[in-house]
């Protein structure tokens, strides 16, 4: 994260790895729009699905560390603006799907890990691979 | 790091228990990072003090009731709660419909209730949920204040706020405090009436636990006015901070404008500091109550250096109208007391130039506020780059200790 979005240091994000691959089941463990949230040794992972491709990152919020990956899966809230500018409400962009930190809110994208007011907000990717005999992360 | 598991030869992930967290999820397992920040912010190592953490009293509404005095008013307010559907946990107090928008529509789960699961005991669950959160953090001491009970400055009858006020600190001073020493608290003052302020600080002086009075910030009263001088003299003749905590509401001139709680939660909890303060300092009330310690909670920080700019700016010109004043607004700000949270973080320049305006290094403190939805874990402090390792060390908790004579 730029030092310029928060003032406190996050050492969560220089957690030790082993740059190993590691099983994590089949392949419909992880369904369409949904999560899996796995324990690889300490580590605390979430993989998530959309539009058929999977998506991994550690459960740590880059706002406070709060257990992201845990949190409601739901779309992006968006306002209805017509040409003279005015407000027709909220309305579901279901094509945006976020991931929300349980602990305060913040809201990312689950295909770019990125907060959508200000993307150096952003979670920390874990590789993901979908093989024949299931899915891998490299923790 | 710990040992990778192995299935067949293969390095295998196994699911973790809780895939979402929601109401009913164990408040350990919500904390789990936090309680992994201990050891990587070391936090053991400090004496962890939470100015500001909260139980939520709704679930023991009815054992509060009971402890209303008056045979009429608990009476009226048993009645509530059998024939009302949704004044059972609710009947007399004032819980404004913006207070359920505070979870996001279920998006900060913990926020709306702690609906886990405890084994039945002897002790209450309110402790036992409290003990959680503060092992969960690395807490060593926590300064527990109601939730619904802080709206009572709004309340439209002042018998009633009165009445509830004695009633709560009755039942908060027999169910909680005498069970955990870890547990303190700066009991609610009906500030209203001064009489039953002073009949209050008197009661509860001296019970082991209540380390001070505290006055909800959300109300519409001048603070300066003669009336509540006693209420001063008294708390500072017996070497008692008062604080004020910061509430929301959406009813005032300035919030009935607004649409969203963003903009309602922004504004208000911090106005009506704001507010106070202001009157606190331009009637003097530093100079009339040199002693007294003064607590302000909940408003965050990034108000301060506003306030000492503003109020010296105008002050120069205006003398005037605060005779009793012998220095400027902003020294007086810098000898108050605040809480850290919720500490706006995101413009890190700013954060360590309010932090040396309000003298953070001796006057600020540590608070969590959980379990509310903007609540701060100790690492907020522990990790700021800018402090020294003393300065971390009290806000964590020393010029607690030293406040509350622990």
């Amino acid at each position: 994260m730029n030092r310029d979005l928060i003032a406190v240091t996050a050492l969560w994000r220089n957690m030790p790895t082993t740059s190993q691959k590691v099983f994590v089941g089949a392949s419909d463990r992880v369904p369409e729009g949904t999560r899996l949230v796995v324990d690889v040794a300490d580590t605390t992972i979430g993989i998530f699905r959309v539009e058929g491709k999977l998506y991994a990152y550690l459960n740590r919020c880059a706002h406070q560390g709060g257990p992201v990956c845990q949190g409601k899966i739901v779309p992006r809230v968006t306002e209805v603006i017509d040409e003279r500018g005015e407000s027709h409400g909220f309305a579901f962009d279901e094509s945006n799907l976020h991931i929300v930190c349980p602990w305060h809110g913040f809201e990312y994208d689950i295909k770019t890990g990125m907060h959508p007011g200000r993307p150096s907000a952003q979670l920390i990717r874990v590789t993901v691979e979908e093989a024949s005999d299931g899915i891998y992360v490299t923790v | 790091m710990s040992k990778i598991e192995f299935v067949n030869g293969v390095s295998t992930a196994t699911e973790h228990k809780v895939q979402q967290i929601t109401t009913r999820t164990d408040s350990r397992e919500i904390l789990a990072n936090a309680h992994r920040d201990i050891a990587l912010y070391h936090l053991d190592d400090y004496f962890i003090v939470d100015v500001d953490a909260h139980h939520v009293e709704f679930d023991s509404w009815a054992e509060i009731l009971d402890h209303l005095e008056n045979p009429v008013l608990r009476h009226n307010a048993k009645e509530m709660t059998k024939n009302w559907p949704n004044a059972k946990q609710l009947a007399f107090s004032n819980h404004p419909v913006g207070l359920t928008f505070q979870d996001v529509f279920g998006r900060i789960p913990h926020q709306a209730e702690l609906a886990e699961h405890v084994e039945k005991t002897n002790e209450h669950r309110d402790l036992t949920l409290v003990r959680r959160a503060m092992d969960s953090m690395g807490i060593k001491m926590q300064v527990v204040f109601p939730q619904p009970m802080l709206e009572m400055g709004l309340h439209p009858d002042p018998d009633i706020v009165t009445a509830m006020t004695f009633a709560y600190n009755r039942w908060f001073t027999k169910t909680i405090l005498p069970h955990e020493t870890r547990v303190k608290t700066l009991l609610c003052l009906p500030f209203h009436d001064p009489d039953a302020s002073i009949k209050m600080i008197q009661e509860f002086g001296e019970t082991p636990g209540v380390v001070g009075f505290m006055i909800t910030s959300q109300r519409h009263a001048g603070v300066h006015k003669n009336m509540y001088m006693r209420i001063y003299r008294e708390l500072e003749e017996r070497g008692l901070p008062l604080a004020f905590h910061a509430g929301p509401s959406w009813g005032d001139t300035m919030t009935t404008t607004m649409n969203r709680f963003l903009s309602v939660h922004s504004m208000s909890f911090v106005t009506c500091n704001m507010t106070h303060m202001t009157n606190w300092i331009v009637n003097g009330l530093p100079e009339r109550f040199p002693k007294l310690k003064v607590i302000w909670i909940e408003s965050g920080l990034a108000r301060v250096p506003f306030m000492m700019q503003r109020l010296d700016h105008e002050y120069l010109m205006r003398q005037s109208d605060a005779p009793l004043l012998k220095r400027l607004p902003s020294e007086y700000i810098q000898e108050m007391y605040f809480t850290s949270q919720p500490l706006e973080v995101t413009i890190p320049h700013m954060l360590e130039a309010t932090c040396k305006a309000v003298h953070a290094e001796t006057q600020l403190m540590y608070s969590s506020d959980w379990p509310h939805w903007d609540f701060d874990v100790p690492s907020r402090i522990a990790g700021l780059p800018f402090l020294t390792e003393q300065a971390k060390r009290n806000i964590l908790g020393e010029t607690a200790r030293k406040l509350f004579r622990f």
